[in-house]
């Protein structure tokens, strides 16, 4: 029972051999860069190559501020990992520790020997899409940034996390808030933002709590404030409440709530770089996005790219796994894993030996599901899939683009796992009610469309439901798409879809002879939780 | 009866005040110490805020009843929210939530029978990894079974609302 205490730690990251040790070799060889290898400037190996164990510089070293420190500076981690690194360092949360272990270092060198342009090009070439869910270049976001003259930039740190299945961004405001606060400091002298919000969803206040006294630390060295590391760029940091409202992750609500209104969505053009929260120019970013780009400036971005299994989409991100595996929790991999490995090698395989995968929602519940048991259907040579041709979809990298050629979204990168005991209804009933509770009402198709999509999903379960009904759902499904200012009724339309189309004979029966209360939670799980 | 915030909470205001170019973007943070303090909403504390950032009742009140977090209506000295969203539902969240009506005797959106414990339900809280899980006023307990959660709720039992809003 972990009540007040931060995340259970991720158990331990497979070694580097079983993460490509899978039946299908990675779309291009992990290059993890070794000893020997060429780097780019100011760059820190990911694995413990460089420099050997032994060299990390005890506490107190850290040069005074103003000064230029030496490059390659920052102790690699034990386990080659760059976000979690300090994770499972006792605590990890509080500025002696994570200093010792290389915090604000990079922040410290890039504030005051690096130029903003050069930062953003290093951004650009990491090639880090969105860690938010849509996945788009954060390098190419910062570069929409026009400021005209007299106008105040703000970036606003996106710590909504609130997709159902994603629990990633709370284990880096909970076991390393001092990560985010350096991510925020090189970005906001990166996109000349004197001052930076963090908005925080209402629900975790252990995790507002941790990043506030993280906060109070970093003010009192003066790392933020007035004078970081003593350069004239001021940066003032401050952490936002939500109050219990999913549609405040989307960026325009989030800008409306923090702005003390209603957090309805906001009409794109203008976008927030244009014009954000109070009016102003405005960079929002995922806690994860920005909590990488501390790795990005000092390997270099080409260099922290490369980590990734993909192409045009870099780096190393946290994989979330919940649902029925053995050993659910946070992981740190490269980008482009496969579904496969994430449950079997990070997630432990399925939690019970008898019950086969039967689906697995692959990034936050907005992306459609995924069936092990279909496979890609690619055989034009020049199909993005070509290369999985045939392969089960859990087979398939877990990369933006690949994702979105599979017909699904990689989201988040938190799978929900689930085994042959679900009932896919259930489950759809199930997330459709999250929707319902969700929609801000703002728009008339997604205020009533959930509502809709509830109230024939409860009359399927009942027993009241005909046939006909699985292609009502999917038609009022169709009439919520595009039709809304946001993404919310595009975002509850497209699991609907999957899950019709991949489980049509499971709508079908149910809505033939109803989903018996029993069938919608099996007595193994009854056990483990209720108490004999 | 009028309500105003203690002197160290409007020090609180007036600092967290100096974060924004707007007053209005207080609001929250600012309906929030209310809630701390008086436990829920009142119209009491609506009509404080407005006068104390200069907007109409109204506004406040369009703000308050769109965010789940903001009571419009008195709680127990402790709220339990039991995540029923996927993850949690797929590790047994409906069993969490049967053993609680059945120690509280009442529903979820009512208050025990000891006037003690209020119960709702919650969508994800993003705890899906360690599920399935509580939210008791500020805090996570994850990785609940009924034995654990009737521990935490003894442990809760004897919470005043101050210590309860504070904790």
């Amino acid at each position: 029972m972990s009540d007040s205490e931060p995340p259970k730690p991720p158990s331990a990251v497979p070694p580097a051999g079983s993460i490509s040790g899978s039946s299908k070799p990675p779309a291009r060889p992990t290059s993890t860069p070794g000893a020997g290898s060429v780097l780019p400037r100011g760059t820190v190996p990911p694995s413990g190559t460089v420099p050997p164990s032994g060299t990390v510089p005890p506490s107190g070293t850290v040069p005074p501020s103003g000064t230029i420190p030496p490059r390659n500076t920052i102790p690699p981690s034990p386990d080659g990992t760059l976000l979690t690194s300090r994770y499972r360092l006792e605590q990890s949360w509080t500025l002696p520790v994570a200093e010792r272990a290389g915090a604000y270092r990079v922040a410290r060198r890039a504030l005051t020997v690096v130029k903003p342009e050069n930062i953003k090009e290093e951004v650009k070439k990491a090639q880090i899409r969105g860690r938010g869910g849509a996945g788009f270049p954060a390098g190419v976001k910062w570069g929409f940034l026009n400021p005209q003259k007299g106008q105040q930039v703000y970036l606003v740190v996106n710590a909504d996390e609130s997709e159902p299945g994603t629990f990633k961004d709370r284990t880096i405001m909970e076991s390393d808030p001092h990560r985010l606060i350096e991510g925020i400091l090189i970005a906001c002298y990166a996109i000349g933002a004197h001052v930076a919000y963090i908005y925080v969803r209402g629900e975790l206040a252990f995790s507002i709590d941790r990043l506030d006294a993280a906060l109070a630390e970093a003010r009192a060295k003066g790392y933020v404030g007035k004078r970081p590391f003593g350069t004239l760029h001021s940066i003032e940091i401050y952490t936002h409440s939500g109050a219990g409202a999913y549609i405040c992750g989307e960026e325009t609500g989030l800008l409306n709530s923090l702005e003390g209104r209603r957090g309805e969505p906001r009409l794109k053009p203008p976008f927030p770089a244009i014009k954000g929260v109070f009016g102003m120019p405005t960079i929002v970013n995922n806690v994860e996005t920005i909590a990488a780009v501390p790795d990005i400036v000092a390997m270099g971005g080409e260099a922290w790219a490369s980590l990734s299994r993909l192409e045009k989409d870099g780096g190393v991100r946290l994989y979330g796994i919940s649902g029925h595996v053995k050993k659910p929790g946070v992981y740190e991999a490269p980008v482009g894993i496969t579904m496969r490995e994430l449950i079997e090698d990070f997630g432990g395989g399925m939690l019970h030996d008898d019950r086969p995968l039967k689906a697995v929602v692959p990034g936050g519940s907005s992306t459609p599901v995924l069936r092990p048991d279909w496979k890609v259907d690619a055989p034009n040579a020049d199909h993005p899939l070509h290369e999985w041709h045939g392969k089960s979809e859990i087979d398939v990298p877990m990369g933006v683009d690949t994702y979105r050629a599979l017909g699904t979204m990689l989201g988040t990168c938190c799978a929900t796992v689930m085994d042959s005991s679900v009932n896919m209804v259930d489950a759809c009933r199930n997330l459709m009610r999250f929707y319902k509770h969700e929609s801000c009402g703002q728009c008339t198709p997604c205020r009533e469309g959930t509502g809709w999509l509830v109230d024939v999903l409860e009359n399927i379960c009942a027993g009241r439901g005909q046939e006909s009904d699985v292609d009502l759902l999917v038609d009022i499904a169709n009439n919520m798409t595009g039709n809304t200012i946001c993404a919310f009724a595009d975002g509850t339309a497209m699991p609907l879809h999957g899950l019709v189309r991949k489980f049509r004979d499971e709508f079908l029966e149910a809505a033939r002879t109803g989903l018996p209360d029993e069938r919608s939670l099996d007595d193994s799980t009854r056990k483990q939780v209720v108490a004999a | 009866m009028a309500f105003a915030l203690t002197q160290e909470r409007e020090q609180q205001v007036q600092e967290i005040l100096t974060r924004y170019p707007d007053s209005r973007a207080a609001l929250l943070p600012v309906l929030w110490l209310c809630q701390k303090q008086h436990g829920w909403i009142s119209p009491e504390v609506i009509t404080f805020v407005a006068e104390r950032l200069n907007l109409s009742t109204a506004t406040i009140k369009g703000v308050v009843t769109f965010y789940t977090m903001f009571f419009e209506e008195p709680v127990a000295p402790n709220v339990v929210w039991v995540c029923r969203t996927l993850s949690c539902d797929l590790r047994g969240a409906k069993c969490i939530q049967e053993h609680l009506e059945r120690r509280f005797r009442c529903r979820p959106g009512e208050t025990s029978e000891d006037g003690k414990f209020t119960l709702l339900k919650a969508e994800c809280l993003a705890a899906c990894g360690q599920a399935p899980m509580v939210q008791i006023n500020e805090r996570y307990f994850e990785n609940l079974d009924t034995a654990t959660l009737d521990k935490i709720i003894d442990e809760h039992a004897n919470n005043t609302p101050r210590s309860a809003h504070e904790g």
